[in-house]
């Protein structure tokens, strides 16, 4: 398992590079970029950009620096706002995001694996069909109208929790925001595990281990769920990426204090270094997330620990 | 955002079903196919009114009073009044919302249906070279695809729109080139298979060469899975364009979409509900409809799924 | 001798999209302690889900009637929760095919210990403990390294050798082992014959011995129950009928193996094909492909009665007297 675990992080490390490598070049030959003269850019903010960049060095020393300084930690400098980095940025928001998404991620999985078992074992009865009008509605109804609708009852009529912003500590400002995030995500996981649960549950070793009497509680703990969730884990790298997106438009609806908001200002104003150093973020944790994924994977189905 | 509604990992398996038959079959397996999608009645209601939405929102704005960048000075900020003729009210610029929203559904539309063939065209290319060629350039082409699987895609589409500023044409390209990463999947798989046939060594034999093969013999082949899973992405592209647009990044004034609308109508959705209302409504309706034709395509062709 | 199992009537339905299909009708047979029966059909005999049905496995679209007596328990009525306290304990199965009936993400050793601790009450240590004893029993060289591997770094007669140990851990009255070799290669085969006939003496356990090989049959059965359209057809001790059919379908599957000493040009199978279960022949399901057939046959079902006064053979046939294949030939 180690040995695995410590191939799977090798061979990520070229696919990092890659992804480095290729933002570094968009970087460099984007039109409309603060290097090209495009933009009219006040003559100091010209300067300091041409500074940092090493602009008077040859393109392949520029590319080892700005790895370097991605070793340490410096995601580059904001084009726009002067003497504001990436770096800052990340110190600001990304705590925030980071919980908010990860909070959506852990509920969604959870409630969705649960409702997928339930509906499996109780396959065309109620919780069934309860489940798919949950899972219809939170796939279908996009992230940003279910934020409007939602803040609209339950923050506007109802006044059950507040409609938006944030209020340091105050779980009640998370609950929409992270309601409308993990519903789709809990709807397609459920959606997997209902129908891997349902082709376990039909499988001779499951078979097998009722004719042992075990009882179908044990049946179902011990025989049925470890190899049920491994479709469904193979869905939660894309999953969790998509969570992350979709953290953008909420942090935007619920006015939260998160990297998107920001980088959607960014996206909007063309201020590329932050655009791109985000970016490089948003990947590495991506990459990083679906590693423990892969890991997950491996603990479940031993038979892929030697590929 | 490949496979946002999960439903990528169904089709691939799919797929792999459809490569074990022949291909003389698989036209039977259409018509017996369309036997059962007639019979699925969620899915036909959907199918019908899908045709009416896009009807009503290409034609519609010849018979609607207003236009949909029309001011009327009258009837600011106003809710639905059938007198005046503005049906889904006015916004706060006095605009009908009724022509707004036709006009946005049409938009939406044309995006999704370019974006859909770009989408297309890109997977099904990609696709039909890897699973041809086979061997190393496969292993790298494929390689590609999983490490892109796993990054977010609307970044990326974020980051072009933001070099390239708001063109349309991009995004087109940027939407459509969401969806291709499982569209080349299932094609590559299919093409494995294909390319063991005869017909296809018939064709080498007689001195074709591997483009020509691929484009006239190949693609040709692969139209039942390609179809349906453009019709699933369909919906994904439509949520995708939304997104976009509710951002700010996708359509520009003065041309609406579905999405802009909605971002316009969730800020003052309490004292404005209409403004909310008319294009989430639309947009959930034909997203829905979109759903279930999906579904029932693909039992249709796979009935045993459920 | 006393009797573990005395099934009567037993009858198992499927109910499908427009119709249903009766995939065994009315058995009746029972099982000694400690011998072993050997239940001998083709596919769609329904010899398989005869006994499924008795250990509650069937599919859910299928239905059991009649009774299945193990002591003064009827399994066939009991509810599931019931027939987890004999299931592993008194009465046990093992499958046809080893490669998918183990759990591919448990451990060996977790599969076999938690019969133990489930029925008998042991801690985890010594379920293990015991476990490992019986893997070497059954001829698993390495045991304890075994114990600790995962079914797919197994052979398939390996791991059919852990089914059998997983199924013969708490001792039960009566195993039922459905076409426990087919999977496997010939000469794992006898070896396996071989463990089967030592294991039941040891344990006293009686065997059911599905199969469709009359090699087995004669390599570990002491009596036979053939079976051919869902119903029980002939019985009686594995000798008496393999020098002395009295059904013409026991008699075409002996005489359709080849035999080991005497050269065929061509193999003699039985002409014709099984029946289709929901379109049974009207009289007996036998008479489309049967030398000898005659009127009676055609109207009336032969029931299964004893073949004379004092014997306790049975057989579902018209025809008196002793068949020779010349007849049929």
């Amino acid at each position: 398992m180690l040995a695995y675990a410590f191939r799977r992080v090798l061979s990520a490390i070229p696919i990092a590079l890659i992804a480095v490598t290729v933002c570094f070049f968009i970087l460099r030959l984007a039109p409309g970029g603060p290097f090209d003269g495009e933009r009219a850019l006040p003559p100091n903010v010209l300067a300091n950009l041409r500074a940092h960049y090493n602009l008077d060095q040859p393109l392949v020393t520029q590319y080892f620096i700005y790895v370097w300084r991605l070793l340490h930690g410096d995601l580059g400098p904001s084009m726009v706002i002067e003497g504001f980095s990436v770096s800052r940025l990340i110190a600001i928001g990304f705590p925030f995001t980071l919980t908010l998404a990860l909070t959506a991620f852990v509920i969604a999985t959870a409630v969705g694996l649960l409702a997928g078992m339930i509906a499996a074992v109780n396959q065309n009865k109620w919780p069934d069909y309860v489940l798919v009008l949950g899972v219809m509605v939170g796939v279908i109804i996009p992230n940003f109208l279910m934020a409007a609708l939602l803040q609209l009852w339950f923050g506007v009529y109802l006044k059950w929790f507040p409609a938006g912003g944030w209020v340091n500590g105050s779980w009640m400002h998370l609950v929409l925001p992270v309601t409308v995030l993990a519903w789709p995500h809990a709807g397609r996981i459920s959606r997997l595990m209902r129908g891997s649960m349902i082709e376990v549950l039909g499988t001779n070793y499951v078979r097998t281990a009722r004719s042992k009497g075990l009882g179908e509680r044990l049946v179902l703990a011990r025989h049925a769920i470890k190899p049920a969730l491994i479709p469904v884990v193979s869905y939660l790298g894309p999953g969790l990426s998509y969570l992350l997106t979709g953290s953008l438009a909420v942090e935007q609806i619920f006015g939260l204090p998160g990297i998107g908001k920001y980088f959607v200002t960014a996206a909007l104003n063309r201020d590329y270094g932050i655009v791109l150093g985000t970016t490089i973020l948003y990947m590495f944790i991506i990459l990083a997330l679906n590693l423990i994924v892969d890991l997950v994977y491996a603990w479940l189905d031993p038979k892929v620990r030697y590929r | 955002m490949a496979g946002i509604t999960g439903k990528d990992a169904i089709l691939t398996d799919y797929a792999n079903k459809l490569a074990r038959l022949d291909a003389p079959k698989g036209r039977s397996l259409t018509q017996d196919a369309l036997r059962r999608l007639v019979r699925n009645k969620a899915a036909v209601v959907s199918i019908v009114v899908v045709v009416l939405i896009v009807l009503v929102a290409f034609i519609g704005p010849y018979f609607v009073p207003w236009g949909y960048s029309q001011v009327d000075w009258s009837a600011i900020r106003k809710p639905p009044d059938f007198d005046k003729g503005h049906f889904f009210g006015t916004d706060q610029n006095g605009r009908d919302m009724l022509a707004r929203v036709l006009q946005g559904t049409q938009m939406s539309l044309i995006v999704a249906a370019v974006a859909t063939v770009v989408s297309v065209a890109i997977g099904v290319v990609y696709g039909a070279v890897a699973g041809y060629f086979g061997g190393r350039v496969d292993a790298v082409m494929m390689r590609i695809v999983d490490i892109m699987y796993a990054l977010p895609y609307i970044l990326f589409v974020i980051i072009l729109v933001v070099m390239f500023g708001r063109n349309p044409v991009l995004l087109f390209v940027g939407i459509g080139a969401i969806e291709w990463l499982t569209m080349a999947r299932i094609v590559r798989g299919q093409t494995l298979s294909l390319k063991e046939k005869e017909f296809v060594e018939a064709a080498r034999a007689g001195g074709a060469g591997p483009f020509t093969i691929i484009l006239r013999h190949i693609v040709p082949n692969l139209t039942g899975p390609v179809v349906i899973y453009a019709t699933l992405t369909i919906p994904e592209i439509i949520i995708a364009e939304s997104f976009l647009s509710y951002l700010g990044l996708g359509v520009q004034e003065p041309q609406t979409s579905l999405g802009t609308l909605i971002s316009f109508g969730a800020p003052v959705a309490e004292v404005l509900p209409w403004m909310l209302l008319a294009p989430a409504g639309v947009l959930v309706t034909l997203l829905l409809c979109l759903t279930y034709i999906g579904d029932g395509l693909r039992d249709a062709l796979d009935p045993k799924d459920r | 001798m006393s009797k573990v199992l005395d099934v009567i009537d037993l009858s198992v339905t499927f109910a499908l999209h427009n119709s249903e299909v009766r995939a065994v009708n009315n058995l009746n047979f029972s099982l000694e302690a400690g011998e072993t029966l050997a239940v001998v059909g083709e596919s769609g005999s329904g010899k398989s889900q005869a006994f499924l049905s008795i250990m509650g496995l069937l599919a859910k679209n299928g239905r059991t009637s009649g009774r299945a007596m193990m002591g003064p328990i009827d399994l066939v009525g009991l509810e599931t929760s019931q027939l987890d306290r004999v299931r592993g304990k008194d009465i046990a199965m093992i499958f046809q095919d080893p490669m998918t009936s183990l759990n591919p993400s448990l451990k060996v050793k977790t599969q076999l210990s938690e019969v133990l601790v489930k029925h008998r009450g042991f801690d985890k240590d010594k379920a293990v403990t015991t476990a490992i004893e019986m893997l070497e029993r059954v001829g698993i060289p390495e045991p304890a390294k075994r114990a600790n591997a995962f079914p797919h770094e197994m052979s398939g007669g390996m791991r059919q050798r852990v089914m059998i140990a997983m199924a013969l851990l708490c001792q039960p009255k009566i195993l039922i082992a459905d076409e426990p070799t087919t999977a496997l290669d010939v000469t794992v085969q006898a070896q396996m014959l071989e463990l089967f006939k030592s294991l039941t003496e040891d344990f006293g356990t009686a065997l059911v011995m599905i199969t469709h090989d009359l090699g087995v049959v004669a390599g570990v059965a002491d009596r036979m129950m053939v079976m051919y359209g869902g119903r029980a057809v002939e019985t009686g001790m594995v000798d008496e009928l393999f020098y002395d059919p009295r059904h013409p379908y026991t008699l075409g599957l002996l005489h359709s193996t080849p035999h080991i000493a005497h050269r065929q040009a061509r193999l003699d199978p039985i002409q014709g094909l099984p029946p289709s279960l929901e379109h049974l022949p009207k009289g007996c399901s036998f008479n489309p492909r049967c030398a000898f057939c005659f009127d009676r046959c055609l109207e009336e079902r032969p029931p299964l009665v004893p073949v004379s006064e004092a014997s306790a053979r049975e057989k579902a046939c018209f025809y008196e007297g002793p068949l020779s294949y010349e007849k049929v030939a």
